[in-house]
C-alpha cells in the first residue's frame, strides 16, 4: 500500500538526513529500483529540505563542500517558516488517469454489471436488476456526500471509524489536493468503489427481492458495513495498521459483497422453483457485453488503486490482464473436462473470477504470480459455483457468494504470498515474513466476514420484520419488471 | 373447403412454400411454434444447471383449399418437407365451413 511505503521511505529519510550524503548510498542500495525524483515529490515539503540539499552537495567535490554546506544551512533557516504544513502537491499527470479511472470504475457498474446481471436472469426480470443497480448508484452517491465519505475516510476513531469531520463534504474544496491528485477525484474514485460492491450483492437475492426494500437494505449496508470495513482497510483503521495488503478491495469490495450476498440469500430463500423450474439466462449475449465492460473497466479499479499514474499502476493494469484470462480458460478447460463442452457463460464466469481474485494483488503480485492467482481462481470459483451451489442447495442467483466471496478469499490470501519478491511481487514489508503476512491477510478475511455476516443478517431481519424483503409467489410468477415497475424490458 | 394444417421444421419453410406455389395455391399463412412428438428435445447447461428443454421450435403452416386439391396439396407438402429423420413434422386436414374475401366480399370458393 502506498501509505505504508511512504512511511518507510520517511523513516528511511529521517535516518538519512542526519548523515545526508551517505544516507542517500544507503537507501539507493536498499531498494534497486529506487528513484529520487518521483519521491521528493510525494514527500512532504519538510521532510525533503534535508534530503534536496544532500542530493545538491553529492555534486559538490569535499573542497566546496564547506561553503555549500554553510550556504545549505541557510537555505534551510529560510524555508523553516514555511515548512509548517506538510503540503500535498498536485500532479497533472496522476489527476488525470485518476478522472480516468472514476468514469472506467463507474461504467464497471453502469452498464457493466447491470449487463452482466441482466442477461443472466429471465426476461421478466431483466429491468428490475438494471434499475437496481442504477438506483444503488443513485442512492450511495447521495449517502456518500452526506456522510459515508466522511465514515471511511474521515479522521481515525479507535481504528474501528472515520468520524464526521467531512460530512457533507466539508473541506472538500476546489483545490483540496490528497497525495497528488485534488480530494474531489479521490473522493469520487472511492466512491465508485461504494456503488460497486452493493451492486454486486444484487446477485444474490435476484428475481426476488422488493425494489423498497432493497433500497432501504443498501442503505444500512452502505453505513454499517462497507463504510467501516473500507475504513479499517483504506481509511486508517485497524487492519490497515495491521498490515493488512488489500489494493483494490478483495476483502473491501469482494468478500464483503459476497459474503453479504450469501447470507441474504439465505434469508430470503430459494426462488419459488429452483431448482426444478428451469430458469435460463434470458440473453447470454447481454452477459457477455457486461463481462468485456467489466474486464476494461476493471483497470480503472486495479491500476486506479495506486492513486497515481506510475510504474506501480501500470503493473496492477499488467497482473489484472494476466489473472484473469489465466482464470478465464481455467473455468472453460474445467468446463470442458468435466462437463464436456466449454460455454460462453463459463468464459465470462472465469474472467470475473479472475479479475476479483486479482484485485487485492493487483499492487503487489507480479506477472508470473498473477497467473497463479489466475489459475487458482478460476479453479476454485468453478467449483464454488457450479458443484458446491448444487451440493448444498443455496440460491445464490447469479453466484455472488461463488465467484465474489471465493475468489475475494483466494486473492486476499494468495496477495500475502505473492507479494514475496522470490515470486517477482512488489516485496514483503520489512520484518515481515510470507507467513506472517499470510496470517495477516486470514486476519482481514476473517474479520471481513464475520462482521459482513452478523451485520448483514441482523439488518436483513429487522427488515424482514418490519417492511418485508420479499415479493409474495404471485409477484415473482408474474416477474418484477411489470410487478414493480409497470413495465416490461422487451416489447417485441 | 378444407384447411390444411402442416408442423414442419423451420428450416423447411422456403421449400413448402415454393412447393406450394409450384402448384398455385398462392395464400398462406405461418406461423412460429413449439411442440415435439417423437422427436427429443436438448440439454443447456448454465454454470452447473441442467436444463433438459422438451420443446422444439416449429413452424406451423395454414393454407385453405378446394376440396379436389386435398392430395395434390398434402403430397407436395410432404415431398417438399421429408427429411427422412424424426421430427419432420405432421400435416392435419380440417373441414372449412366458410371463407370470406374481406376486401371484396365474395365469399365460399370465391373467397379462398
Amino acid at each position: 500500500m502506498k501509505q505504508d511505503e511512504t512511511k518507510e521511505m520517511k523513516n528511511s529519510i529521517k535516518g538519512a538526513s542526519k548523515n545526508s550524503i551517505r544516507g542517500i548510498f544507503c537507501i539507493a542500495k536498499q531498494k534497486r529500483d529506487f528513484c529520487v525524483a518521483p519521491f521528493l515529490k510525494q514527500l512532504p515539503v519538510r521532510e525533503m529540505g534535508s534530503l534536496h540539499l544532500s542530493c545538491w552537495a553529492l555534486r559538490i567535490n569535499r573542497s566546496g563542500l564547506k561553503t555549500f554546506s554553510s550556504v545549505a544551512l541557510l537555505m534551510f533557516a529560510i524555508t523553516i517558516p514555511a515548512l509548517t504544513v506538510a503540503a500535498d502537491e498536485l500532479n497533472s499527470g496522476d489527476t488525470a488517469w485518476m478522472i480516468t479511472a472514476t468514469a472506467l470504475v463507474l461504467f464497471m457498474t453502469i452498464p457493466g454489471l447491470s449487463l452482466f446481471y441482466a442477461g443472466m436472469v429471465r426476461s421478466k426480470n431483466a429491468l428490475s436488476v438494471m434499475i437496481q443497480c442504477f438506483a444503488i448508484t443513485c442512492l450511495v452517491t447521495l449517502l456518500w456526500a452526506f456522510y459515508l465519505y466522511s465514515l471511511a475516510f474521515g479522521d481515525d476513531v479507535a481504528g474501528v471509524i472515520g468520524n464526521l469531520g467531512k460530512a457533507f463534504m466539508k473541506g472538500v474544496a476546489i483545490d483540496t489536493v490528497k497525495g497528488t491528485i485534488p480530494e474531489s477525484v479521490s473522493s469520487i474514485f472511492q466512491l465508485t468503489f461504494a456503488i460497486i460492491t452493493p451492486a454486486l450483492i444484487v446477485g444474490a437475492f435476484a428475481e426476488r427481492m422488493k425494489f423498497s426494500a432493497l433500497l432501504a437494505f443498501i442503505a444500512l449496508w452502505v453505513t454499517l458495513v462497507y463504510g467501516p470495513v473500507a475504513h479499517w482497510v483504506w481509511g486508517g483503521g485497524w487492519l490497515g495498521t495491521l498490515g493488512v495488503l488489500d489494493f483494490a478491495g478483495g476483502t473491501v469490495v469482494h468478500i464483503n459483497a459476497g459474503i453479504a450476498g450469501l447470507v441474504a440469500c439465505l434469508v430470503l430463500g430459494k426462488r419459488r422453483g429452483y431448482p426444478n423450474t428451469p430458469m435460463r439466462p434470458h440473453s447470454l449475449v447481454l452477459t457477455l457485453v457486461g463481462a468485456g465492460m467489466l474486464w476494461v473497466g476493471w483497470f480503472g479499479f486495479n491500476a486506479g488503486s495506486e492513486l497515481a499514474a506510475d510504474g506501480v499502476a501500470g503493473m496492477a493494469m499488467l497482473v489484472t490482464q494476466y489473472a484473469t484470462a489465466t482464470a478465464a480458460l481455467t473455468w472453460l478447460l474445467c468446463e470442458w473436462v468435466f462437463h464436456g463442452k466449454p460455454s460462453a457463460l463459463g468464459i465470462a464466469s472465469g474472467a470475473v473470477a479472475g479479475l476479483v481474485a486479482i484485485t487485492p494483488a493487483s499492487g503487489f503480485a507480479g506477472p508470473m504470480g498473477s497467473l497463479a492467482i489466475g489459475f487458482a481462481a478460476g479453479l476454485l470459483c468453478y467449483f464454488a459455483s457450479v458443484r458446491l451451489k448444487r451440493i448444498v442447495g443455496y440460491d445464490d442467483s447469479l453466484d455472488a457468494f461463488g465467484v465474489h466471496a471465493v475468489g475475494g478469499i483466494v486473492g486476499a490470501i494468495l496477495t500475502g504470498v505473492f507479494v514475496d519478491s522470490a515470486f517477482g511481487g512488489k516485496g514483503l514489508a520489512e520484518g515481515v515474513t510470507l507467513g506472517a503476512q499470510v496470517w495477516k491477510q486470514s486476519v482481514g478475511v476473517l474479520a471481513t466476514i464475520v462482521y459482513d455476516a452478523i451485520a448483514t443478517l441482523i439488518i436483513l431481519r429487522i427488515l424482514d420484520a418490519t417492511m418485508g424483503l420479499r415479493v409474495n409467489e404471485e409477484q415473482e410468477t408474474e416477474g418484477l419488471d411489470l410487478v414493480l415497475h409497470d413495465e416490461a424490458g422487451y416489447n417485441l | 373447403m378444407k384447411w390444411i394444417s402442416a408442423v414442419i421444421k423451420p428450416f423447411k419453410l422456403d421449400d413448402a412454400r415454393d412447393a406450394l406455389s409450384g402448384i398455385g395455391v398462392q395464400g398462406i399463412t405461418v406461423s412460429e411454434v413449439k411442440g415435439f412428438g417423437r422427436q427429443k428435445g436438448h440439454t443447456e447447461l448454465y454454470r452447473g444447471a441442467e436444463y433438459v428443454v422438451d420443446f422444439l421450435p416449429k413452424v406451423k403452416v395454414e393454407v385453405a383449399i378446394p376440396d379436389d386439391r386435398v392430395e395434390q396439396v398434402i403430397e407436395a407438402l410432404s415431398k417438399a418437407t421429408n427429411t427422412g429423420k424424426i421430427g419432420d413434422g405432421k400435416i392435419f386436414v380440417f373441414d372449412l365451413a366458410h371463407a370470406v374475401r374481406i376486401r371484396t366480399g365474395e365469399t365460399g370458393l370465391d373467397g379462398l
